[in-house]
C-alpha cells in the first residue's frame, strides 16, 4: 500500500473509532437521563433506611435528610472534614440525633461508624458503616456477624460510668472479641468520646433551624 | 470455515469450555466476588448481561470491523455495556450495586468477555454469537455460584444469605442456615481459601469430564472420536 492509501486508511479507522464512540455516548447518555432520578431516589432511601437503624420512626416525624447541621469542627468525632449531622424531631421537640464518627485507630486503619443520640445523651444505636478490620477476627463489630454492638443501644455517660466506657481488658465493661483486642477498644473509645463531645455541644445542635429570609 | 452446531455452543460454553472452571478467565471477579451466593450469582447475571449484549452488538457491527481497530471498538463496546448495566443495577438494585461496588465497572477487565468478542462474535452470525454469549456467560455464573455455595457455607454455615438484596422482598425469607451458631472457617472466606477451592472444583470438574469420557469410550470402544462422530 502506498503511503498515501497508508494514510488514508489510518485516517478512515481514526473516523470509526470516533464515530464509534460519538453513538456510545449518546447512548450512553440517553441512559443515563433516563435513570438519573431513579438512582438518586434510590441513594436517597439507602440513606434513610440507614439513618432509620438509629433514628428509628418511633422517634421521629421529620424527614432527616431534610433537617441537617454541618459540624465544621469534628476532630473529636474522629473526621477530618466537616460532618452532616442530621436532626430528628418529636412533635417539634427535639427527639435524636444521627451522625457518622470515625475511629481512627482500628486494627488496618479507620472504622466509620453510625450513631443515634437521643436528647437525654442516650445511645438509640450504633452499626459500623465500612471498616477493614481483619475478617474472622475484628469484623465481629459488624451488625450482620454478632450482636455486639447492638449493645451499646441504651448506653450513656452514666450508663456505664465513664470509667467503665473501655473494654474489659483495660478495666471496662465492654466485651472484647478472642483474639482481637485492638478492634473493640477502638470502637469503645470512639463512642465514648462522642458521648462527652454531645455534651458539651448539645445546646448548640438543637439550635431551631434559621429561618431563610423570603 | 466450520459452523458450531448450536448444541456445542451451548455445552462448550458451560461445560467443556467454562470461562471459570476452563479457560480460566475472570479469576480476579471469581475470586473475589465469591463469598456469598447472593454476590456470585449477583455479578453472574450482570456478567452473563454483558456477554449477551457484547457479543450480539460486535457479531452485528461485523460488516463495519476494520482489522486494525478492532479491538478498541471490542473494548468500546464491552465499556459502554457495561456502564449502561452499572446504571441501571444503581437505580434499580441499590442494594446489590453498593455491595458489589467496584466489581460492577471491573467486569469490563473480565477476558472472557473480550476473549468471546474476537474468538467468537466478530466470526459468527448475531443468533450464534448471542448464543454463545448466553453459554459463556450462564458457564461462569455457574462457576461463581458454585465456588460461592462451598464458600459461604464452609465460611459462614448459610447459603443465600441477604437475598432480599437480589430478589427483594421475596428473598426476605430464603436465606437457609445450614450450620447453626457456627464460628465459620475463616479460610473460606479469604482470598487463599477462594484460590484452593477454585482448584478443588477445577479438579473435581475434570474428574467428572474424564470419567464421562471413560464411559463413552467404554460403551463403544470402535467408534471414531467424539469430534468427528458429532460432526456426522
Amino acid at each position: 500500500m502506498s503511503g498515501h492509501d497508508a494514510v488514508r486508511s489510518s485516517l478512515r479507522s481514526g473516523l470509526q473509532l470516533a464515530l464509534a464512540g460519538l453513538v456510545a455516548a449518546a447512548l450512553l447518555t440517553l441512559i443515563w437521563s433516563l435513570t438519573r432520578d431513579s438512582i438518586e431516589e434510590s441513594q436517597r432511601r439507602a440513606a434513610l433506611a440507614l439513618l432509620n437503624v438509629v433514628i428509628p420512626d418511633a422517634l421521629h416525624d421529620n424527614d432527616l435528610l431534610a433537617d441537617t447541621l454541618q459540624i465544621e469542627d469534628a476532630e473529636q468525632l474522629g473526621h477530618r472534614e466537616p460532618v452532616t449531622v442530621y436532626r430528628g424531631w418529636l412533635a417539634g421537640e427535639p427527639s435524636a440525633l444521627a451522625f457518622e464518627v470515625i475511629a481512627r485507630d482500628g486494627y488496618s486503619g479507620d472504622i466509620r461508624l453510625l450513631i443515634g443520640i437521643a436528647v437525654d445523651g442516650t445511645l438509640t444505636g450504633v452499626r459500623v458503616i465500612a471498616h477493614r478490620e481483619t475478617p474472622g477476627l475484628g469484623d465481629w463489630i459488624e451488625a450482620t456477624r454478632s450482636d455486639w454492638i447492638l449493645s451499646f443501644s441504651g448506653g450513656s455517660l452514666d450508663n456505664p460510668p465513664p470509667e467503665q466506657w473501655r473494654v474489659k481488658r483495660d478495666g471496662g465493661e465492654f466485651d472484647q472479641f478472642t483474639g482481637a483486642t485492638v478492634t473493640p477498644r477502638a470502637v469503645v473509645r470512639q463512642i465514648a468520646d462522642t458521648l462527652v463531645w454531645y455534651q458539651e455541644q448539645r445546646t448548640q445542635l438543637w439550635q431551631p433551624a434559621v429561618e431563610e429570609s423570603k | 470455515m466450520s459452523v458450531t452446531p448450536y448444541r456445542n455452543i451451548v455445552s462448550d460454553g458451560l461445560w467443556h469450555n467454562n470461562a471459570g472452571f476452563v479457560q480460566l478467565l475472570g479469576l480476579c471477579p471469581l475470586l473475589a466476588v465469591s463469598n456469598t451466593v447472593v454476590n456470585a450469582l449477583g455479578l453472574g447475571l450482570a456478567t452473563m448481561l454483558t456477554l449477551v449484549a457484547s457479543n450480539l452488538t460486535v457479531s452485528l457491527a461485523r460488516p463495519l470491523l476494520r482489522p486494525e481497530i478492532r479491538i478498541p471498538l471490542f473494548v468500546l463496546v464491552i465499556a459502554s455495556v457495561v456502564t449502561a448495566i452499572e446504571l441501571l443495577m444503581n437505580a434499580f438494585m441499590h442494594d446489590l450495586f453498593l455491595v458489589l461496588g467496584i466489581f460492577i465497572p471491573l467486569i469490563v477487565t473480565n477476558c472472557a468477555i473480550i476473549g468471546r468478542a474476537e474468538a467468537f462474535a466478530s466470526r459468527n452470525t448475531p443468533a450464534r454469537a448471542a448464543l454463545d454469549g448466553l453459554a459463556t456467560g450462564l458457564g461462569f455464573a455457574l462457576a461463581l455460584v458454585a465456588l460461592g455455595g462451598v464458600r459461604e457455607i464452609l465460611g459462614q454455615g448459610t447459603l443465600f444469605a441477604q437475598a432480599h438484596m437480589l430478589f427483594g422482598q421475596w428473598g426476605a425469607g430464603m436465606t437457609l442456615t445450614l450450620i447453626p451458631e457456627y464460628r465459620g472457617l475463616l479460610l473460606a472466606m479469604l482470598p487463599p481459601g477462594a484460590f484452593i477451592l477454585l482448584g478443588l472444583l477445577i479438579a473435581a470438574r475434570n474428574a467428572i469430564d474424564s470419567a464421562a469420557k471413560q464411559r463413552i469410550k467404554a460403551r463403544a470402544p470402535n467408534e471414531l472420536p467424539s469430534g468427528e462422530a458429532a460432526q456426522a
